[in-house]
Protein backbone atom coordinates (compact mmCIF):
# COMPACT_ATOMS: atom_id res chain seq x y z
CA UNK A 1 0.00 0.00 0.00
CA UNK A 2 1.12 3.32 -0.97
CA UNK A 3 2.00 5.91 2.15
CA UNK A 4 -0.31 8.20 0.79
CA UNK A 5 -3.55 5.57 0.62
CA UNK A 6 -2.32 4.67 3.63
CA UNK A 7 -2.58 7.88 5.59
CA UNK A 8 -5.77 8.91 3.87
CA UNK A 9 -7.55 5.84 5.05
CA UNK A 10 -6.28 6.49 8.87
CA UNK A 11 -5.96 10.19 9.32
CA UNK A 12 -9.74 11.09 10.50
CA UNK A 13 -8.25 8.17 13.46
CA UNK A 14 -5.00 9.87 14.18
CA UNK A 15 -6.56 13.22 14.17
CA UNK A 16 -8.93 12.18 16.47
CA UNK A 17 -6.62 10.80 18.95
CA UNK A 18 -4.81 14.05 18.43
CA UNK A 19 -7.46 16.04 19.58
CA UNK A 20 -8.86 14.02 22.82
CA UNK A 21 -5.32 14.27 23.88
CA UNK A 22 -5.23 17.79 23.96
CA UNK A 23 -8.30 18.31 25.86
CA UNK A 24 -8.36 18.18 29.72
CA UNK A 25 -8.16 15.04 32.17
CA UNK A 26 -11.73 15.39 32.80
CA UNK A 27 -12.90 15.09 29.68
CA UNK A 28 -10.40 12.26 28.52
CA UNK A 29 -12.11 9.04 27.75
CA UNK A 30 -9.13 6.18 28.72
CA UNK A 31 -11.16 3.12 27.08
CA UNK A 32 -11.20 5.13 23.82
CA UNK A 33 -6.87 5.40 24.21
CA UNK A 34 -6.42 1.64 25.21
CA UNK A 35 -8.43 0.64 22.00
CA UNK A 36 -6.30 3.93 19.57
CA UNK A 37 -3.23 2.55 21.21
CA UNK A 38 -3.64 -1.10 19.89
CA UNK A 39 -4.45 0.39 16.51
CA UNK A 40 -1.79 2.91 16.64
CA UNK A 41 1.02 0.26 17.55
CA UNK A 42 -0.06 -1.54 14.61
CA UNK A 43 -0.15 1.70 12.05
CA UNK A 44 3.36 2.22 13.15
CA UNK A 45 4.61 -0.96 13.21
CA UNK A 46 3.44 -1.34 9.23
CA UNK A 47 4.69 1.97 8.71
CA UNK A 48 8.04 1.07 9.91
CA UNK A 49 8.33 -2.04 8.12
CA UNK A 50 6.66 -0.59 4.81
CA UNK A 51 9.38 2.12 5.06
CA UNK A 52 7.02 5.08 4.62
CA UNK A 53 9.13 8.11 4.96
CA UNK A 54 10.39 9.47 8.42
CA UNK A 55 8.01 12.19 8.94
CA UNK A 56 5.20 9.80 9.33
CA UNK A 57 6.73 7.65 11.33
CA UNK A 58 7.83 10.58 13.76
CA UNK A 59 4.64 11.62 13.94
CA UNK A 60 3.00 8.20 14.87
CA UNK A 61 5.48 7.13 17.14
CA UNK A 62 4.68 10.76 18.94
CA UNK A 63 1.37 10.10 18.66
CA UNK A 64 2.00 6.03 20.36
CA UNK A 65 4.39 7.95 22.72
CA UNK A 66 1.82 10.54 23.92
CA UNK A 67 -0.54 7.22 24.35
CA UNK A 68 1.77 5.26 26.09
CA UNK A 69 2.32 8.10 28.71
CA UNK A 70 -1.24 8.41 29.54
CA UNK A 71 -1.69 4.95 29.53
CA UNK A 72 0.89 4.37 32.21
CA UNK A 73 0.77 7.73 34.06
CA UNK A 74 0.14 7.95 38.15
CA UNK A 75 -3.23 7.41 39.08
CA UNK A 76 -3.53 9.06 42.39
CA UNK A 77 -5.21 7.27 45.02
CA UNK A 78 -4.25 3.70 43.63
CA UNK A 79 -0.85 3.48 45.77
CA UNK A 80 -1.66 5.28 48.56
CA UNK A 81 -2.01 2.85 51.22
CA UNK A 82 -0.99 4.45 54.27
CA UNK A 83 -2.28 1.45 56.78
CA UNK A 84 -0.40 -0.88 54.82
CA UNK A 85 2.80 0.80 54.35
CA UNK A 86 2.93 1.71 58.77
CA UNK A 87 2.48 -1.59 59.69
CA UNK A 88 4.04 -3.86 57.24
CA UNK A 89 6.08 -2.04 54.33
CA UNK A 90 8.46 -0.05 56.92
CA UNK A 91 9.31 -2.67 59.38
CA UNK A 92 9.99 -5.22 56.41
CA UNK A 93 12.32 -2.41 54.83
CA UNK A 94 13.75 -1.55 58.30
CA UNK A 95 14.31 -5.51 58.57
CA UNK A 96 16.29 -5.61 55.15
CA UNK A 97 18.21 -3.19 56.06
CA UNK A 98 19.76 -4.26 59.65
CA UNK A 99 22.98 -4.73 58.98
CA UNK A 100 23.45 -1.32 57.56
CA UNK A 101 21.43 -0.05 60.68
CA UNK A 102 23.71 -1.42 62.95
CA UNK A 103 26.60 -0.23 61.05
CA UNK A 104 25.50 3.15 60.63
CA UNK A 105 24.65 3.09 64.41
CA UNK A 106 28.19 2.26 65.31
CA UNK A 107 29.25 5.09 63.17
CA UNK A 108 27.01 7.09 64.82
CA UNK A 109 27.34 6.32 68.54
CA UNK A 110 31.15 5.73 68.58
CA UNK A 111 32.32 9.15 68.00
CA UNK A 112 29.30 10.23 70.19
CA UNK A 113 30.63 8.22 72.91
CA UNK A 114 34.20 9.43 72.43
CA UNK A 115 33.48 12.88 72.08
CA UNK A 116 31.70 12.94 74.86
CA UNK A 117 33.50 11.38 77.86
CA UNK A 118 36.37 13.53 76.39
CA UNK A 119 34.19 16.89 76.72
CA UNK A 120 33.14 15.68 79.91
CA UNK A 121 36.86 15.37 81.43
CA UNK A 122 38.22 17.87 79.76
CA UNK A 123 36.67 21.08 79.88
CA UNK A 124 38.41 22.51 77.34
CA UNK A 125 37.82 19.42 74.85
CA UNK A 126 34.28 20.87 73.62
CA UNK A 127 36.24 24.38 71.89
CA UNK A 128 37.86 22.00 69.97
CA UNK A 129 34.43 20.86 68.39
CA UNK A 130 32.27 23.84 68.64
CA UNK A 131 33.00 27.27 68.21
CA UNK A 132 32.62 29.44 71.69
CA UNK A 133 29.50 31.39 70.49
CA UNK A 134 27.73 28.07 70.01
CA UNK A 135 28.90 26.58 73.56
CA UNK A 136 27.42 29.54 74.64
CA UNK A 137 24.16 29.64 73.37
CA UNK A 138 24.09 25.97 74.15
CA UNK A 139 24.85 27.22 77.80
CA UNK A 140 22.12 29.57 78.07
CA UNK A 141 19.81 27.57 76.15
CA UNK A 142 20.08 24.51 79.39
CA UNK A 143 20.64 26.39 82.14
CA UNK A 144 18.57 25.76 85.10
CA UNK A 145 19.18 29.05 86.37
CA UNK A 146 17.46 30.63 83.15
CA UNK A 147 14.31 28.21 83.95
CA UNK A 148 12.88 28.61 80.71
CA UNK A 149 14.85 26.19 78.44
CA UNK A 150 16.03 29.44 76.55
CA UNK A 151 13.32 30.74 75.11
CA UNK A 152 9.55 31.58 76.38
CA UNK A 153 7.00 29.11 75.99
CA UNK A 154 3.98 30.52 74.08
CA UNK A 155 2.39 28.93 71.58
CA UNK A 156 3.65 30.59 68.24
CA UNK A 157 7.07 30.14 69.43
CA UNK A 158 6.32 26.47 69.22
CA UNK A 159 4.94 26.24 66.10
CA UNK A 160 8.13 28.43 64.75
CA UNK A 161 10.29 25.77 66.75
CA UNK A 162 8.52 23.26 64.96
CA UNK A 163 8.63 24.52 61.62
CA UNK A 164 12.97 25.35 62.34
CA UNK A 165 13.08 21.54 63.31
CA UNK A 166 11.38 20.02 60.60
CA UNK A 167 13.18 22.05 57.87
CA UNK A 168 16.89 21.59 59.62
CA UNK A 169 16.14 17.62 60.42
CA UNK A 170 14.25 16.28 56.84
CA UNK A 171 17.43 18.51 55.40
CA UNK A 172 20.13 16.72 57.07
CA UNK A 173 18.17 13.11 57.03
CA UNK A 174 18.61 12.98 53.30
CA UNK A 175 21.91 14.58 52.94
CA UNK A 176 22.99 11.91 55.08
CA UNK A 177 21.18 9.63 52.59
CA UNK A 178 22.03 11.27 48.82
CA UNK A 179 25.99 11.02 50.59
CA UNK A 180 25.57 7.45 50.15
CA UNK A 181 26.20 7.68 46.41
CA UNK A 182 29.88 9.02 46.97
CA UNK A 183 30.98 5.25 47.62
CA UNK A 184 29.46 6.07 50.99
CA UNK A 185 31.80 8.12 52.41
CA UNK A 186 29.47 11.31 52.12
CA UNK A 187 27.12 8.86 54.58
CA UNK A 188 29.88 8.58 56.79
CA UNK A 189 30.53 11.98 57.31
CA UNK A 190 27.42 12.97 58.48
CA UNK A 191 27.05 10.37 60.65
CA UNK A 192 30.40 10.97 62.37
CA UNK A 193 29.73 15.20 62.10
CA UNK A 194 26.65 14.69 64.07
CA UNK A 195 27.78 12.52 66.54
CA UNK A 196 30.85 14.32 67.15
CA UNK A 197 28.14 17.32 67.96
CA UNK A 198 25.96 15.61 69.36
CA UNK A 199 28.42 13.80 71.78
CA UNK A 200 30.42 16.79 72.92
CA UNK A 201 26.92 18.66 73.62
CA UNK A 202 25.69 16.07 75.95
CA UNK A 203 28.95 15.52 77.60
CA UNK A 204 29.71 19.35 77.87
CA UNK A 205 26.35 19.85 79.67
CA UNK A 206 26.39 17.13 81.75
CA UNK A 207 30.10 18.08 83.17
CA UNK A 208 28.40 21.61 83.95
CA UNK A 209 25.65 19.58 85.53
CA UNK A 210 22.84 20.78 83.59
CA UNK A 211 20.97 17.33 83.66
CA UNK A 212 17.95 17.91 85.39
CA UNK A 213 17.46 20.28 82.06
CA UNK A 214 19.06 18.72 78.86
CA UNK A 215 17.95 15.05 79.43
CA UNK A 216 14.45 15.14 80.10
CA UNK A 217 14.34 17.84 77.06
CA UNK A 218 15.94 15.46 74.65
CA UNK A 219 14.87 11.79 75.64
CA UNK A 220 11.32 12.39 74.23
CA UNK A 221 12.12 13.25 70.36
CA UNK A 222 15.48 11.86 70.87
CA UNK A 223 13.68 8.25 70.25
CA UNK A 224 12.16 9.01 66.82
CA UNK A 225 14.85 11.79 65.76
CA UNK A 226 18.12 10.21 66.20
CA UNK A 227 16.83 6.50 64.92
CA UNK A 228 15.37 8.16 61.94
CA UNK A 229 18.95 9.76 61.22
CA UNK A 230 20.73 6.19 62.00
CA UNK A 231 17.72 5.11 59.46
CA UNK A 232 18.97 7.64 56.72
CA UNK A 233 22.24 6.37 57.29
CA UNK A 234 21.41 2.54 56.71
CA UNK A 235 20.18 3.63 53.65
CA UNK A 236 23.11 6.01 52.36
CA UNK A 237 25.37 3.05 53.49
CA UNK A 238 23.14 0.92 51.55
CA UNK A 239 23.89 2.53 48.50
CA UNK A 240 27.51 2.90 48.63
CA UNK A 241 27.73 -1.05 49.56
CA UNK A 242 25.49 -1.49 46.18
CA UNK A 243 28.54 0.39 44.24
CA UNK A 244 31.29 -1.24 46.04
CA UNK A 245 30.14 -4.53 45.95
CA UNK A 246 27.30 -5.22 44.02
CA UNK A 247 27.89 -9.23 44.38
CA UNK A 248 26.02 -10.79 40.84
CA UNK A 249 24.04 -7.27 39.37
CA UNK A 250 26.15 -4.79 37.23
CA UNK A 251 27.14 -1.81 39.13
CA UNK A 252 24.64 0.20 37.63
CA UNK A 253 21.03 -2.77 38.50
CA UNK A 254 23.08 -2.96 41.92
CA UNK A 255 22.47 0.77 42.80
CA UNK A 256 19.21 1.12 41.26
CA UNK A 257 18.10 -1.66 43.47
CA UNK A 258 19.27 -0.29 46.74
CA UNK A 259 17.84 2.64 45.53
CA UNK A 260 14.68 1.49 45.26
CA UNK A 261 14.62 -0.70 48.36
CA UNK A 262 15.56 2.83 50.57
CA UNK A 263 12.13 4.11 48.77
CA UNK A 264 9.60 3.02 51.72
CA UNK A 265 13.11 3.84 54.32
CA UNK A 266 12.61 7.37 53.19
CA UNK A 267 9.05 7.68 53.79
CA UNK A 268 9.15 6.60 56.91
CA UNK A 269 12.21 8.54 57.95
CA UNK A 270 9.84 11.71 56.56
CA UNK A 271 7.04 10.47 59.30
CA UNK A 272 9.39 9.98 61.76
CA UNK A 273 10.95 13.14 61.91
CA UNK A 274 7.33 14.34 61.38
CA UNK A 275 6.67 13.34 64.81
CA UNK A 276 10.03 13.91 66.53
CA UNK A 277 9.47 17.95 65.45
CA UNK A 278 6.40 17.65 66.56
CA UNK A 279 7.16 16.11 70.15
CA UNK A 280 10.05 18.59 70.52
CA UNK A 281 8.30 21.88 69.56
CA UNK A 282 5.09 20.77 71.23
CA UNK A 283 6.05 18.41 74.28
CA UNK A 284 9.85 18.91 75.41
CA UNK A 285 9.69 22.46 75.79
CA UNK A 286 7.24 22.22 77.98
CA UNK A 287 8.85 23.13 81.02
CA UNK A 288 5.52 22.81 83.43
CA UNK A 289 6.06 19.12 83.35
CA UNK A 290 7.76 17.23 86.40
CA UNK A 291 11.12 15.45 85.13
CA UNK A 292 9.65 12.24 86.27
CA UNK A 293 6.83 12.32 83.74
CA UNK A 294 9.07 13.51 80.85
CA UNK A 295 11.27 10.54 81.63
CA UNK A 296 8.12 8.45 81.82
CA UNK A 297 6.92 9.16 78.16
CA UNK A 298 10.71 9.30 76.66
CA UNK A 299 10.82 5.90 78.16
CA UNK A 300 7.58 4.57 76.43
CA UNK A 301 8.41 6.45 73.16
CA UNK A 302 11.77 4.86 73.22
CA UNK A 303 10.04 1.11 73.56
CA UNK A 304 7.49 2.26 71.01
CA UNK A 305 10.76 3.42 68.20
CA UNK A 306 12.57 -0.01 69.59
CA UNK A 307 9.81 -2.56 69.27
CA UNK A 308 8.22 -0.79 66.11
CA UNK A 309 11.71 -1.36 64.31
CA UNK A 310 11.97 -4.99 65.20
CA UNK A 311 8.42 -5.89 63.96
CA UNK A 312 9.68 -6.22 60.49
CA UNK A 313 10.81 -9.90 60.25
CA UNK A 314 7.99 -12.02 59.82
CA UNK A 315 6.99 -10.29 56.80
CA UNK A 316 9.80 -11.64 55.06
CA UNK A 317 8.76 -14.96 53.84
CA UNK A 318 6.10 -13.82 52.22
CA UNK B 1 26.59 5.85 16.74
CA UNK B 2 26.48 8.97 18.53
CA UNK B 3 23.30 10.23 18.65
CA UNK B 4 20.02 11.28 21.35
CA UNK B 5 17.72 8.39 19.80
CA UNK B 6 16.57 6.11 22.36
CA UNK B 7 14.93 2.94 21.46
CA UNK B 8 12.90 0.69 23.92
CA UNK B 9 10.48 -2.00 23.30
CA UNK B 10 7.05 -1.58 24.56
CA UNK B 11 4.07 -4.04 25.65
CA UNK B 12 2.21 -3.08 22.42
CA UNK B 13 4.92 -5.09 20.69
CA UNK B 14 6.54 -2.42 18.71
CA UNK B 15 9.97 -0.06 19.52
CA UNK B 16 9.24 2.86 20.62
CA UNK B 17 11.54 5.48 19.63
CA UNK B 18 12.31 9.07 22.15
CA UNK B 19 15.03 11.93 22.14
CA UNK B 20 16.81 12.13 25.52
CA UNK B 21 17.43 15.69 26.03
CA UNK B 22 21.73 17.10 26.95
CA UNK B 23 22.87 18.80 29.73
CA UNK B 24 22.01 22.66 27.98
CA UNK B 25 18.16 22.49 28.23
CA UNK B 26 18.09 20.71 31.21
CA UNK B 27 19.86 23.33 32.86
CA UNK B 28 17.69 25.81 31.34
CA UNK B 29 15.12 23.96 32.65
CA UNK B 30 16.24 24.26 36.10
CA UNK B 31 17.36 27.65 35.94
CA UNK B 32 13.55 28.98 35.22
CA UNK B 33 12.86 26.21 38.32
CA UNK B 34 15.12 28.09 40.13
CA UNK B 35 13.64 31.50 39.68
CA UNK B 36 10.36 30.39 40.36
CA UNK B 37 11.56 28.83 43.67
CA UNK B 38 13.38 32.05 44.59
CA UNK B 39 10.73 34.54 44.17
CA UNK B 40 8.12 31.85 45.65
CA UNK B 41 10.28 32.11 49.08
CA UNK B 42 10.99 35.86 48.59
CA UNK B 43 7.50 36.59 48.56
CA UNK B 44 6.49 33.72 51.07
CA UNK B 45 9.35 35.83 52.92
CA UNK B 46 7.24 39.31 52.64
CA UNK B 47 3.86 38.03 53.15
CA UNK B 48 4.66 35.79 56.48
CA UNK B 49 7.89 37.93 58.59
CA UNK B 50 5.05 40.85 59.48
CA UNK B 51 2.96 37.88 61.30
CA UNK B 52 5.74 37.08 63.54
CA UNK B 53 7.15 34.09 64.33
CA UNK B 54 3.90 31.74 63.15
CA UNK B 55 4.93 33.44 60.36
CA UNK B 56 8.39 31.92 60.04
CA UNK B 57 7.02 28.60 61.19
CA UNK B 58 5.23 28.51 57.90
CA UNK B 59 8.25 30.11 56.08
CA UNK B 60 10.44 27.22 57.19
CA UNK B 61 7.99 24.83 56.57
CA UNK B 62 7.12 26.46 52.58
CA UNK B 63 11.67 26.54 52.26
CA UNK B 64 11.22 22.43 53.24
CA UNK B 65 8.69 21.47 50.70
CA UNK B 66 10.19 23.68 47.99
CA UNK B 67 13.90 22.85 48.64
CA UNK B 68 12.88 18.99 48.47
CA UNK B 69 9.57 18.65 47.23
CA UNK B 70 9.06 21.16 44.23
CA UNK B 71 10.55 18.85 41.66
CA UNK B 72 8.93 15.83 42.80
CA UNK B 73 5.18 16.81 43.26
CA UNK B 74 5.40 18.29 39.69
CA UNK B 75 6.90 15.45 38.21
CA UNK B 76 4.47 12.88 39.16
CA UNK B 77 1.28 15.11 39.04
CA UNK B 78 2.56 16.66 35.97
CA UNK B 79 3.61 14.08 33.55
CA UNK B 80 7.35 14.30 34.46
CA UNK B 81 7.42 18.06 33.78
CA UNK B 82 8.32 20.97 36.18
CA UNK B 83 7.90 24.81 35.27
CA UNK B 84 10.85 24.87 33.95
CA UNK B 85 10.87 21.27 32.34
CA UNK B 86 7.28 22.47 30.65
CA UNK B 87 8.68 25.86 28.60
CA UNK B 88 11.63 23.81 27.45
CA UNK B 89 9.57 21.10 26.24
CA UNK B 90 10.81 18.30 27.90
CA UNK B 91 10.18 15.24 30.65
CA UNK B 92 10.96 12.78 32.89
CA UNK B 93 10.25 9.08 32.68
CA UNK B 94 11.39 5.17 33.81
CA UNK B 95 13.63 4.16 31.24
CA UNK B 96 11.01 2.30 29.87
CA UNK B 97 9.00 5.45 29.15
CA UNK B 98 6.78 5.53 31.58
CA UNK B 99 5.78 8.75 33.60
CA UNK B 100 7.60 8.84 37.02
CA UNK B 101 6.39 7.61 40.00
CA UNK B 102 6.59 9.18 43.46
CA UNK B 103 9.20 6.51 44.92
CA UNK B 104 11.59 6.83 41.75
CA UNK B 105 11.20 10.78 41.63
CA UNK B 106 11.73 11.05 44.94
CA UNK B 107 14.91 9.23 44.68
CA UNK B 108 16.28 10.98 41.91
CA UNK B 109 15.73 14.97 43.07
CA UNK B 110 17.31 13.43 46.12
CA UNK B 111 20.04 12.47 45.32
CA UNK B 112 20.35 16.00 43.19
CA UNK B 113 22.42 17.04 46.65
CA UNK B 114 25.40 14.41 45.44
CA UNK B 115 25.10 15.80 41.82
CA UNK B 116 25.66 19.42 42.59
CA UNK B 117 28.88 18.22 44.31
CA UNK B 118 32.10 19.81 44.44
CA UNK B 119 29.87 23.13 43.88
CA UNK B 120 27.78 23.84 40.57
CA UNK B 121 26.71 20.47 39.53
CA UNK B 122 29.65 19.36 38.27
CA UNK B 123 29.43 15.50 39.51
CA UNK B 124 25.72 15.61 37.68
CA UNK B 125 27.48 17.36 34.23
CA UNK B 126 30.26 14.54 34.50
CA UNK B 127 28.05 11.88 34.69
CA UNK B 128 25.98 12.83 32.25
CA UNK B 129 27.78 13.43 29.45
CA UNK B 130 29.81 10.17 30.19
CA UNK B 131 26.58 8.15 29.35
CA UNK B 132 24.79 8.02 26.09
CA UNK B 133 21.62 8.66 28.04
CA UNK B 134 22.50 11.67 29.67
CA UNK B 135 21.76 10.27 32.83
CA UNK B 136 23.03 12.09 36.15
CA UNK B 137 23.71 10.45 39.40
CA UNK B 138 20.31 10.78 40.45
CA UNK B 139 18.42 9.34 37.11
CA UNK B 140 21.27 6.45 37.39
CA UNK B 141 20.03 5.50 40.55
CA UNK B 142 16.48 5.91 40.14
CA UNK B 143 16.30 4.75 36.39
CA UNK B 144 15.05 7.49 34.81
CA UNK B 145 16.39 9.99 31.74
CA UNK B 146 14.69 12.90 30.41
CA UNK B 147 13.27 13.04 27.22
CA UNK B 148 11.84 15.33 24.61
CA UNK B 149 8.04 15.67 24.30
CA UNK B 150 7.74 18.59 21.91
CA UNK B 151 5.85 18.48 18.93
CA UNK B 152 7.47 18.22 15.54
CA UNK B 153 6.63 20.53 13.31
CA UNK B 154 4.41 18.78 10.59
CA UNK B 155 5.62 18.36 7.13
CA UNK B 156 4.56 21.07 4.28
CA UNK B 157 1.48 19.58 1.85
CA UNK B 158 2.35 18.42 -1.58
CA UNK B 159 -0.80 19.43 -3.56
CA UNK B 160 0.68 20.67 -6.65
CA UNK B 161 3.59 18.59 -7.40
CA UNK B 162 2.56 16.38 -10.52
CA UNK B 163 4.37 12.94 -10.02
CA UNK B 164 6.80 11.29 -12.02
CA UNK B 165 7.65 7.39 -12.27
CA UNK B 166 11.39 7.05 -11.93
CA UNK B 167 13.10 5.04 -14.79
CA UNK B 168 15.34 3.33 -12.84
CA UNK B 169 13.71 0.51 -10.33
CA UNK B 170 15.12 1.56 -6.69
CA UNK B 171 15.26 -0.64 -3.52
CA UNK B 172 12.67 0.41 -0.45
CA UNK B 173 15.12 2.24 1.39
CA UNK B 174 16.69 4.29 -1.38
CA UNK B 175 12.75 4.93 -2.04
CA UNK B 176 12.13 6.27 1.55
CA UNK B 177 15.18 8.31 1.06
CA UNK B 178 14.13 10.42 -1.68
CA UNK B 179 10.63 10.47 0.08
CA UNK B 180 12.15 11.98 2.53
CA UNK B 181 14.17 14.67 0.90
CA UNK B 182 10.66 15.63 -1.03
CA UNK B 183 9.22 16.39 2.57
CA UNK B 184 13.06 17.80 3.89
CA UNK B 185 13.84 19.86 1.23
CA UNK B 186 10.98 22.88 1.88
CA UNK B 187 13.33 23.47 4.83
CA UNK B 188 16.79 23.72 3.05
CA UNK B 189 18.09 26.51 0.95
CA UNK B 190 17.81 26.27 -2.88
CA UNK B 191 21.56 26.05 -2.99
CA UNK B 192 21.85 22.76 -0.78
CA UNK B 193 19.02 21.62 -2.35
CA UNK B 194 20.50 21.49 -5.81
CA UNK B 195 24.13 20.05 -3.60
CA UNK B 196 21.79 17.40 -2.26
CA UNK B 197 19.93 16.47 -6.02
CA UNK B 198 23.15 16.75 -7.61
CA UNK B 199 24.31 13.32 -5.86
CA UNK B 200 20.95 11.77 -7.53
CA UNK B 201 21.77 12.65 -11.46
CA UNK B 202 22.34 9.30 -12.13
CA UNK B 203 18.86 8.79 -11.24
CA UNK B 204 16.97 11.97 -12.64
CA UNK B 205 19.55 11.57 -15.98
CA UNK B 206 18.81 15.78 -15.86
CA UNK B 207 21.14 18.01 -17.17
CA UNK B 208 19.12 21.13 -16.62
CA UNK B 209 18.34 22.65 -13.36
CA UNK B 210 15.32 21.63 -13.03
CA UNK B 211 16.68 18.41 -11.09
CA UNK B 212 15.14 19.24 -7.62
CA UNK B 213 11.99 19.08 -9.04
CA UNK B 214 12.45 16.10 -10.68
CA UNK B 215 13.48 14.53 -7.69
CA UNK B 216 10.40 16.03 -5.80
CA UNK B 217 8.18 14.54 -8.63
CA UNK B 218 10.05 10.85 -8.30
CA UNK B 219 9.42 11.48 -4.53
CA UNK B 220 5.60 12.06 -4.81
CA UNK B 221 5.15 9.16 -7.08
CA UNK B 222 6.89 6.73 -4.84
CA UNK B 223 4.14 8.51 -1.65
CA UNK B 224 1.85 7.30 -4.01
CA UNK B 225 0.58 10.51 -5.39
CA UNK B 226 -1.21 9.50 -8.76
Amino acid sequence: MKQQLFEQRHRKNWELVEQSLEKPDSAKKSILFVEHYMLLCQHLALSKQRMYDTALIERLNKLVLRLYRELYRYRSGSRLNFYGFLVRDFPLAIYRHRHFIGLALLVFLVPALLAGTWVYFDENAVYSVLNSTDVRAVEQMYDPAARKLGRESEADTDVFMFGLYIQNNISVAFRCFAGGLLAGIGTLFVLIFNGLIMGSIAGHLTRLDFVDTFYPFVVGHGSFELTAIVFSGAAGLKLGYSILNPGQFSRLDALRLAGRNAIPMLYGIVFMLVIAAFIEAFWSSNTSLAINVKYSVGAICWLLVLFYSFSGKRFESQ
Amino acid sequence: MLDTNYLVEIPGGIELEAQVVGPIPRFLAFSIDFAIRFIVLVIGAIVSIPLGKLGFAFWFIAWLLIEWFYPVLFEVFKRGQTPGKIVLGISVVHDDLTPVTFGTSLIRNLLRTVDFLPFLYLFGLVTMISNSRFQRLGDLAAGTLVISVRESAKPAAIDNITPLACATSLLKNEQSAIVDFLHRSQHLSPPRQEELARILDGITHDKNKTRVDQLQRIGAWYLGVR
